[in-house]
């Protein structure tokens, strides 16, 4: 069994939907996000998604663009990506890590050295935004012969017809986009989201999480109710962003004011079934 | 079947979208089922006769196609070798090629029943096409710029402006056209409905640089028969400028096949392909996926892409369209780079010997003429593809050289 597959095991034994927190690697420095990285568990993070900063992230909102940038601005690379997730497995071993971002760095970094580089980190899973099934051969299947799961988003725009496509080679869990939009962006509305996770469901016994657009525990609670998960990124980095100085430098207190947000928001979720 | 029939060099991109490895359909997932869409409209498009005579009508009696295939005898004489012809899409209504595709995407939008145009825009010629095109036809338009590009665009912006576009400065990245491009797609992904978006160039997620293509080719087709009418046979040399590079593919596709034919795309050196500051995506940079393609990009040693930087803003891109990579890689066509200093000789010579005011983009092409008509017979003929005309360059050319107007 995979860390993901026993993570999402045990949730179900306790009734509770997993809280996937997305954190952008190297932001607001590389320092500080080691800290952050490490104190997730704690805070009842289930699975981490851990950003690899690109120039030109086309599905992202702000929030998630200009972590990227900080990030690549304090010199943050994929290989220094990768060792963070290294240095990270060093004391965790069981809350998996899925890497999410886009394809051109993987690519230059060499797809098979990639692989090999990622799962000797420690890495469980990818989510590559703009690698969809057309481009299974590129990165997917590779992936998941290395043994690293490939989650793939599912959108408002897959239809009935599109998801046996979208679902045929995902593994892990399937990633429903709630909104069509970038991420950051307008929230979802929970009953168009019920729906569309019935649909996926009819299709896959993965485990469906839901991300894009989610902000408060008091959202996250609401979609812990229809999905297996839920995921939460420009809200967490915007907590982040308030406790910098006009420099970017962090300012006393980031790692503990965020680790208190993404608190509330795992406990909200954790709780929601009652 | 293999990517390409290995007899020509014009039957790709092959069903994924690819020209060799170059190419494909590297977009999010939302944006999937809307790109598989455009490219059944496309193909249903192509199949309809009154679809093409709707753009032939209109390129005729509104852009004023055809342009003209113009002997340049004194630049002939004064370089002393090749004859030059210019091919004249500088005429053209709105002052360039961009025009050419933007009423066939246009078109194939109404087609498709989207009420809503988005594109992007670096030095403004395609933003200004498109609200040209979206005025004519009574269509809401949304230009997305570089805030940089707004700033150093200004006579563009107010055309766009005039037309009824609504023009959105973009401040994210580093503000230039790449950005704008990132800032579109995020558009299109958020109004998947009602929105097409309007590329200016053979780049994107297939079927985009295909059917940019396709419709520029109209510049090589006419050149075909006009230098056969003009010289009794196809010319020894075609050489065009290459931002995206939707110009040149225009004027060298349908040549292709043609063995005799030579093929020279000339990409932005900015200040010197050994510097940090230059467009020439094939010269100086390496194979990546950007912007829904696979391509030659301009990145740092992490995949991380890096600024284009050139005198001409059109040009100021830091990748290529996939089918330039596909051709530069089979060795079909030949791409070199000119510099900034270089392209504005050349644009001062074609002032001074034509009476034609080019482009900087076009004047890195006749750079390069300049550099190889000498030593050819005077029997050989060169095309070169005027497909900017200069007006909206005279403030960065005063100052280049110093002068104050």
């Amino acid at each position: 069994m995979s860390r993901i597959e026993r993570r999402f095991a045990k949730l179900k034994d306790e009734n509770q939907a997993a809280f996937v927190s997305f954190v952008m690697a190297g932001d607001p420095n590389p320092d500080i996000f080691a800290k952050l990285l490490k104190g997730l568990p704690a805070a009842g993070v289930d699975i981490i998604e851990v950003g690899m900063p690109f120039t030109d992230p086309m599905a992202d909102g702000s929030a998630i663009q200009l972590a990227g940038q900080r990030a690549l601005a304090a010199g943050q690379t994929l290989k220094t990506t990768l060792e963070a997730v290294a240095t990270f497995r060093k004391s965790n071993d069981d809350t998996p890590i899925v890497l999410m971002g886009y394809y051109n760095p993987i690519f230059n970094h060499g797809v098979d050295a990639f692989l090999t580089d990622a799962k000797a980190a420690g890495v469980d899973g990818l989510i590559v935004v703009d690698l969809p099934p057309e481009e299974d051969a590129e990165l997917c299947i590779p992936a998941r012969e290395a043994g690293l799961d490939f989650i793939r988003l599912a959108t408002p725009t897959t239809d009935e017809k599109r998801l046996p496509v979208v679902l045929h080679n995902t593994s892990g869990f399937v990633y429903y986009v709630s909104i069509t939009g970038i991420t950051g962006a307008g929230s979802a509305d929970t009953e168009a989201v019920e729906a569309a996770i019935a649909r996926i469901k009819a299709k896959t016994d993965l485990p469906v999480v839901v991300g894009f657009g989610v902000k408060t525990p008091e959202q996250g609670a609401e979609l812990a109710k229809v999905a297996d998960g839920v995921v939460v990124g420009s809200a967490i980095i915007d907590t982040i962003v308030g406790k910098l100085d006009r420099k970017g430098g962090a300012k006393v207190g980031l790692v503990k004011n965020v680790t208190a947000f993404v608190k509330s928001l795992a406990d909200a979720v954790h709780s929601a079934r009652g | 079947m293999t990517a390409q029939d290995h007899n020509s060099f014009r039957s790709g991109p092959d069903e994924e979208g690819r020209f060799g490895k170059f190419g494909g359909r590297f977009v999010a997932e939302t944006l999937m089922p809307l790109i598989l869409e455009l490219e059944k409209a496309w193909d249903e498009a192509k199949a309809d006769r009154s679809f093409r005579a709707e753009m032939e009508n209109l390129w005729r009696y509104y852009v004023g196609r055809p342009s003209p295939l113009y002997f340049a005898s004194r630049l002939t004489e004064h370089l002393g070798g090749a004859k030059i012809y210019l091919k004249r899409d500088e005429l053209n209504h709105t002052g360039a090629h961009k025009i050419n595709n933007v009423l066939g995407q246009i078109l194939l939008a109404r087609r498709m029943g989207k009420t809503r145009i988005i594109a992007e825009t670096g030095a403004g010629q395609h933003g200004v096409a498109t609200a040209t095109v979206c005025a004519k036809f009574g269509l809401k338009c949304v230009v997305f710029m570089g805030a940089t590009d707004v700033e150093r665009q200004k006579p563009n912006v107010f055309r766009m402006k005039l037309l009824g576009a609504e023009i959105i400065p973009v401040t994210s990245g580093r503000s230039t056209l790449k950005d704008a491009m990132n800032e579109a797609l995020r558009d299109w992904v958020t109004n998947v409905e009602d929105t097409f978006y309007c590329i200016g160039t053979v780049a994107g997620p297939h079927p985009y640089p295909a059917m940019v293509r396709d419709f520029q080719s109209i510049i090589g087709w006419e050149a075909k028969s006009q230098i056969k009418h003009a010289e009794g046979r196809m010319p020894d040399m075609l050489v065009a400028c290459i931002g995206g590079g939707s110009n040149a593919m225009g004027l060298f596709h349908p040549f292709l096949d043609e063995p005799d034919v030579k093929m020279i795309g000339v990409e932005a050196g900015g200040k010197g392909v050994d510097t940090n500051e230059h467009a020439a995506s094939l010269t100086g940079g390496r194979p990546g996926v950007l912007h829904g393609n696979r391509t030659y990009l301009l990145q740092d040693d992490d995949g991380q892409i890096v600024e284009a930087h050139s005198i001409s803003a059109g040009l100021d891109y830091p990748g290529i369209g996939p089918e330039h990579a596909w051709l530069k890689e089979a060795e079909r066509v030949e791409y070199v780079a000119i510099n900034d200093d270089e392209a504005l000789k050349a644009f001062q010579l074609c002032c001074e010997m034509e009476g034609i005011i080019p482009a900087l983009e076009p004047a890195h092409a006749l750079a390069h003429v300049m550099k190889i008509a000498p030593d050819m017979d005077e029997k050989e003929i060169i095309v070169l593809n005027m497909c900017g005309r200069g007006d909206k360059d005279i403030f960065t050319v005063a100052e280049a050289l110093g002068i104050e107007i």
